[in-house]
């Protein structure tokens, strides 16, 4: 790993490590071995080193853009279609019952 | 170089004509399939009896005199990215082993009204992250070219499938290249569509402001007429222009005098120089047609791939997010929802994607969210913007799809950054939601094929179909 530029902006403080690496795992719903949260913590720092090539750009005055044209919401008019057939669906999911898929409690667990 | 097999159009005139029949036709691509497959893998199924029962359908509505679409009778190949009703569409992923959707993505209802008979699902990397299908959870494609090679991805299947003989034409999808760089280590023709322009609903998300389905084929007039059948307004993907499909078989023949081929004079560099040469003989090519070539310049296009491998993995973070063990796929049971949530997905996912998915967590999370994904939307806007300037002076732009010929397997495995690095030509199109196509144009290094890309602005298809024309003439 090369030593990370220390830009004089607040990103400096921003260089990940593996606590941070753990949260955003956490925030992703994956469970990292210690091993797999070691290597993931060098690649993605190295990642975000090299992303630092945009921080030398002046974006103050540019307008984001979150996609690529212009398009606006769509609306249609409200008429009853079919739907997905529901034996169809819940014939793949991986339990159902009732007619709906069924989930592991969801309350009365604590983290 | 590229074995020539024979092209949609003339399968589907002889199919048409009487000169060979669906069946007869499909019965050849399926013993290639079977003298080759195993070596390739470019498939993750072959749906053989539904080819052979589809064929003959074709064949009996023939023989009945009954009008039959433009690709009656063609075997086409799908990336297993796009749901394919009751059969298994995976994305190359064990998260999605054995799913089967309830219902077709629009380019598969458009195919079939076509006639087309659909061979198999291809393999991929991993819900389309990748550059050589080496992600796949269900083992490598390898290149009909050079088996000690990548095919290119993460559309590497349907690339090999085409290059093989295994189908006349397949689609991919392409996010940051992946059907221009694989088209080109296997020399084919391969198309991103201007986005919009082709239907998203039923094709698998990965990062849904950058994906867009596309073909791979032979020839330019194969692409064309592809284009033609899978393009045009789609109700049911709200991202989709209300354009009818581009009528581009007719413009092939227009050729190119007195358009303008951009030349990128600041162009990121590292590419083979039997690559660059390529691209030189291109400009050449198409100046002796009656071109002029234009210098142009896109500042902003080094920063292509920072802003790309930080938008897309932010959209897939949130595409991906579905995958949680509820309603389709595999579950890891555990004690309550949220362990369930996390074995799931820790189970299911491979290596690259839990990297995307963590590299997009982090660059949307609070406290990072300006720093990382809210600077790279305004450096997408100034790629756009260079791209609209280039515009002003040319027609389209010429550079090489891919700085390399196909790889040997493993040679980019161990650094993703480098892997990442093949897109260096591609992404820039994906955000600025333009057009682009590889047109194979000549061997480099080691005999293998060199790709160059013809890239257009939004809706320009029909100049570049133009100009992929004229160098398929020249080469």
């Amino acid at each position: 790993m090369t030593e990370p530029v220390r830009d004089t902006d607040s990103r400096a403080d921003r260089v990940l490590d593996d606590a941070v690496v753990a949260k955003v795992a956490r925030l992703a719903r994956l469970t990292l071995t210690p091993d797999e949260l070691t290597v993931m913590t060098e690649q993605l720092s190295g990642m975000l080193e090299h992303f630092r090539d945009i921080d030398k750009l002046d974006l103050s005055a540019v307008a984001p853009m979150a996609q690529p044209l212009p398009l606006k919401n769509v609306m249609r008019d409200d008429v009853v279609q079919p739907g997905l057939d529901r034996d169809e669906v819940l014939a793949v999911a991986p339990a159902a019952e009732d007619q709906r898929f069924r989930v592991p409690p969801t309350i009365g667990f604590v983290e | 170089m590229v074995p020539r097999f024979a092209s949609v159009l003339d399968i589907a005139r002889d199919i048409r004509e009487g000169a060979t029949s669906a069946t007869r036709v499909l019965e050849e691509h399926l013993s290639r399939i079977d003298a080759r497959e195993g070596e390739i893998h470019a498939f993750n199924l072959v749906t053989r009896d539904e080819a052979l029962a589809s064929a003959a359908r074709i064949d009996a509505d023939i023989a009945a005199g009954k009008p039959v679409g433009p690709l009656a009778g063609v075997p086409i190949a799908l990336k297993d990215n796009m749901c394919t009703r009751g059969v298994p569409t995976t994305c190359s992923s064990k998260i999605l082993e054995g799913w089967k959707p309830p219902y077709n993505a629009t380019v598969v209802t458009k195919l079939h009204d076509a006639g087309a008979i659909v061979v198999g699902k291809t393999n991929l990397d991993e819900f389309a992250m990748g550059s050589s299908t080496e992600n796949s959870a269900f083992g490598p494609t390898r290149n009909p070219l050079d088996t000690s090679r990548v095919p290119g991805g993460s559309s590497g299947g349907s690339a090999a499938a085409v290059a093989a003989g295994f189908a006349a034409a397949s689609l991919g999808s392409d996010t940051g290249g992946s059907i221009r760089q694989p088209a080109a280590l296997c020399g084919l023709v391969g198309v991103k569509p201007t986005y919009g322009l082709v239907s998203r609903q039923g094709l698998i998300a990965f990062a849904s402001s950058l994906d867009q389905i596309g073909p791979f084929t032979h020839t330019v007039a194969d692409a064309a007429l592809l284009m033609e059948v899978i393009g045009g307004h789609d109700p049911l993907d709200s991202t989709s222009l209300p354009n009818a499909a581009p009528q581009l078989g007719v413009v092939l023949d227009r050729g190119v005098e007195g358009l303008r081929i951009g030349r990128v004079v600041d162009m990121p560099s590292g590419s083979e120089p039997e690559v660059l040469a390529r691209l030189e003989a291109a400009f050449a090519a198409l100046e002796a047609a009656g071109a002029t070539v234009v210098d142009v310049r896109l500042p902003s296009l080094e920063y292509g791939l920072t802003a790309y491998y930080l938008v897309a993995p932010a959209e897939a973070s949130s595409n991906l997010a579905r995958y949680d063990g509820v309603r389709y796929g595999m579950r890891v049971d555990a004690p309550d929802l949220n362990a369930m949530y996390a074995a799931t997905r820790s189970a299911g996912f491979g290596a690259e994607v839990k990297r995307r998915i963590m590299l997009g967590t982090y660059a949307l999370s609070a406290g990072y969210y300006d720093a990382y994904y809210g600077k790279a939307l305004k450096v997408r806007r100034l790629i756009a913007d260079d791209f609209a300037a280039a515009y002003g002076s040319c027609d389209v732009v010429l550079t090489p799809t891919s700085p390399t010929v196909a790889f040997p397997f493993g040679d980019k495995t161990a650094d993703p950054l480098a892997m990442y690095l093949c897109d260096v030509f591609t992404i820039p199109t994906n955000l600025a939601g333009h057009a682009a196509m590889s047109v194979p144009f000549g061997t480099g290094a080691h005999g293998l094929p060199v790709g160059v890309q013809v890239l257009a602005p939004a809706l320009g298809e029909e100049t570049m179909f133009r100009v992929a024309a004229a160098l398929e003439r020249a080469s």
